[in-house]
């Protein structure tokens, strides 16, 4: 606890220098993490069974004209989608996970909290095991178009219940456990039924892929990141002071219901995206933002962009990681997040001796 | 500029809270202590006058404008409150949760201006020491007086303050009572503050609401409201008043 003691209060100008310099420290902490994350797509772009270097990745990315037909192909048509589609994931969950624990008061949330992933996970099986598209005429992208109809008739779900028993995240998080296991065991019925190509092909999805990506779905993924991110950047200080309590917030003026609701819908869409297109990717929802919490605060300002960042970055190292540990194979990323996160996340808890993440 | 209730009823389903809940015009400049026991509905009342909740009866004016007219946003932007609790286990630090007073949730950027008047107000707070502390190490007393200082950043007409001091020691409850005094005093604001302890309410009050099951049931000054019995059965003890050296009115409760 501080010091209670008014001997040796410090002036204004001390006050203003001390936060003077968290902001800056704010500010160089984020474009700090631009920077590495620009390393890391780079080195994940030179990574696989054909290797480049550093500088003729950069070259080939900035000056296409140079590259030879090869060098474009590897770079543009293969391995750009992946090591984009990496980054986009990564921050949307990032920044879902971030605004979640923000709603709903709770440091333990993340998009799977509400059980998005495990309805994304049934409609993946609906149309791996039956081969029902919930929309017709989609054709090769029939798994995605399912786990995404899903996931957003369980926020849907979750909106109806919410308008029914009053915006409270208890009522949300009950809610979205009982989504979890209502779709987990739908999902169990459609696993037993299936053939073994079929639970194979399943448990693939489940365990998450960026092998997937594609440039429309990169474009698609900006997309959905354009039209949340601003939003969510513009209630910036109403969500900082919903981490006051909500009696608080709302004597300052935010209107907390709205507020909750029209976050939870931008949150729903991202993670609905993200977890359709990659597969369910546990951990980088809910270990992005805490990164960022302990090193820069809950100050919004600093809070979501680095929240995005860390979610970028962990993801997009993972891609490494997948390719890199066994050369020739490329392990699903699911796996590979929580392996490689852990550790640092442990450390990174051990090392602080405040406590604010309860 | 003045303050008045008229006939506000409030209820939370069947649970009567307020009833014909009125007050005479407050003025500017002046200190009101809102008294009365556990569940009188002080802290309803407040939510009542900052629109916080919707009286099912009864209108609230401010300078002759029916303040249910006013959109939630501007309402809050003339009737600042502050709540009772705050639970916070956020990663901000004190600092923090005053800047964003300051901006009243809007602009991301901070000006030297915004920084300048947020160092001043913690430190005329007493808490300057604490500015880099996050808000969850802080102790019950530290958190009300950073809670005290958000609000006096804000610049309304109206100041409400449920329960300013209940977690203070002495010399900490007379200089928040005084910063609160002096500063609704000095901007010639309304401030209205909800206390337990009627000797700090006789202390700095210029005026007193007695509120008791949801009715007002006395308003004046201190000398006028509080020898009066219905202070004693409202919270049912029995009163004696003394004046005290200072010529302040010292009051005695016994409980037979």
């Amino acid at each position: 606890m501080a010091d209670q003691t008014s001997s040796g209060t410090p002036g204004v100008s001390d006050i203003v220098s001390d936060y003077q310099r968290r902001s800056w420290r704010r500010v160089s902490l984020v474009v700090l993490a631009a920077a590495a994350l620009f390393t890391t797509i780079v080195i994940d772009i030179m990574t696989g069974p054909a290797t480049l270097d550093f500088w003729r990745v950069v070259q080939v990315v900035f000056a296409p004209g140079s590259a030879s037909p090869k060098e474009a192909l590897i770079v543009w048509d293969l391995r750009m989608p992946v090591a984009l589609m990496a980054v986009a994931v990564g921050a949307m969950l990032g920044i879902a996970g971030a605004e979640m624990q923000t709603i709903l008061n709770n440091p333990l949330a993340d998009p799977f909290t509400l059980g998005l992933s495990s309805a994304a996970s049934f409609g993946a099986a609906v149309a791996i095991t039956m081969g029902v598209s919930i929309i017709p005429g989609v054709g090769g992208l029939l798994v995605t178009v399912n786990a995404f109809v899903f996931a957003c008739l369980a926020s849907g779900a979750l909106f109806l219940f919410t308008r029914l028993r009053g915006v409270t995240p208890e009522a949300m998080i009950l809610v979205g456990i009982a989504m979890l296991f209502t779709f987990n065991a739908l999902l169990a019925f459609l696993q037993y039924g299936a053939t073994e190509l079929e639970l194979a092909q399943l448990i693939f999805w489940q365990l998450g892929s960026l092998a997937r990506a594609t440039w429309p779905k990169v474009a698609i993924c900006v997309v959905v990141l354009v039209v949340v991110l601003p939003y969510f950047l513009s209630r910036s200080w109403a969500l900082t002071a919903l981490r006051m309590g909500e009696d608080k917030a709302a004597a300052l003026g935010v209107n907390v219901t709205l507020l909750r609701l029209t976050v939870l819908a931008g949150v729903s869409l991202l993670s609905a995206v993200a977890v359709s297109f990659v597969g369910a990717i546990a951990f980088v929802g809910l270990v992005g933002p805490h990164i960022a919490r302990i090193i820069v605060g809950e100050d919004q300002r600093g809070f979501l962009p680095l929240s995005a960042l860390a979610g970028a970055l962990i993801l997009s190292g993972t891609s490494i990681a997948s390719k890199a540990i066994t050369p020739g194979i490329i392990y699903p990323v699911g796996m590979i997040t929580s392996l490689i996160g852990i550790p640092f996340f442990l450390s990174l808890i051990l090392s602080q001796r405040k406590r604010y993440w309860q | 500029m003045t303050l008045t209730a008229q006939g506000i009823d409030f209820a939370y389903g069947e649970r009567l809270i307020l009833q014909k809940a009125s007050f005479a015009p407050l003025r500017p400049g002046q200190l009101t202590a809102l008294i009365g026991p556990n569940a009188s509905g002080k802290s309803t009342l407040f939510r009542c006058i900052a629109g916080l909740l919707k009286p099912s009866a009864g209108e609230v004016h401010l300078c002759g404008i029916d303040l249910s007219t006013l959109s939630t946003r501007q309402r809050l932007k003339r009737v600042c409150f502050m709540p009772q609790f705050f639970a916070a286990n956020a990663a901000l630090t004190v600092f923090d949760v005053v800047m964003m007073a300051q901006k009243d949730l809007s602009g991301w950027r901070v000006t030297p201006a915004d920084m300048e008047a947020v160092g001043q107000a913690l430190n005329s707070a007493g808490v300057g020491h604490l500015s880099e502390a996050y808000i969850s190490e802080l102790s019950g007393g530290q958190s009300q007086m950073v809670s005290v200082a958000q609000a006096l950043i804000r610049r309304s007409d109206v100041y409400l303050f449920d329960e300013p001091t209940s977690a203070l020691d002495l010399h900490h409850q007379l200089s928040v009572l005084s910063q609160i005094k002096r500063a609704v005093a000095e901007r010639g604001a309304i401030g209205i503050v909800a206390l337990h302890d009627l000797n700090l309410a006789a202390r700095f009050a210029d005026h007193l609401i007695l509120l008791g099951q949801g009715r007002v049931l006395a308003e004046g000054t201190p000398a006028e409201v509080l020898p009066q019995d219905n202070i004693a059965t409202t919270y049912g003890v029995q009163i004696e008043i003394t004046q005290g050296p200072r010529k302040d009115l010292t009051v005695h409760a016994y409980s037979s």
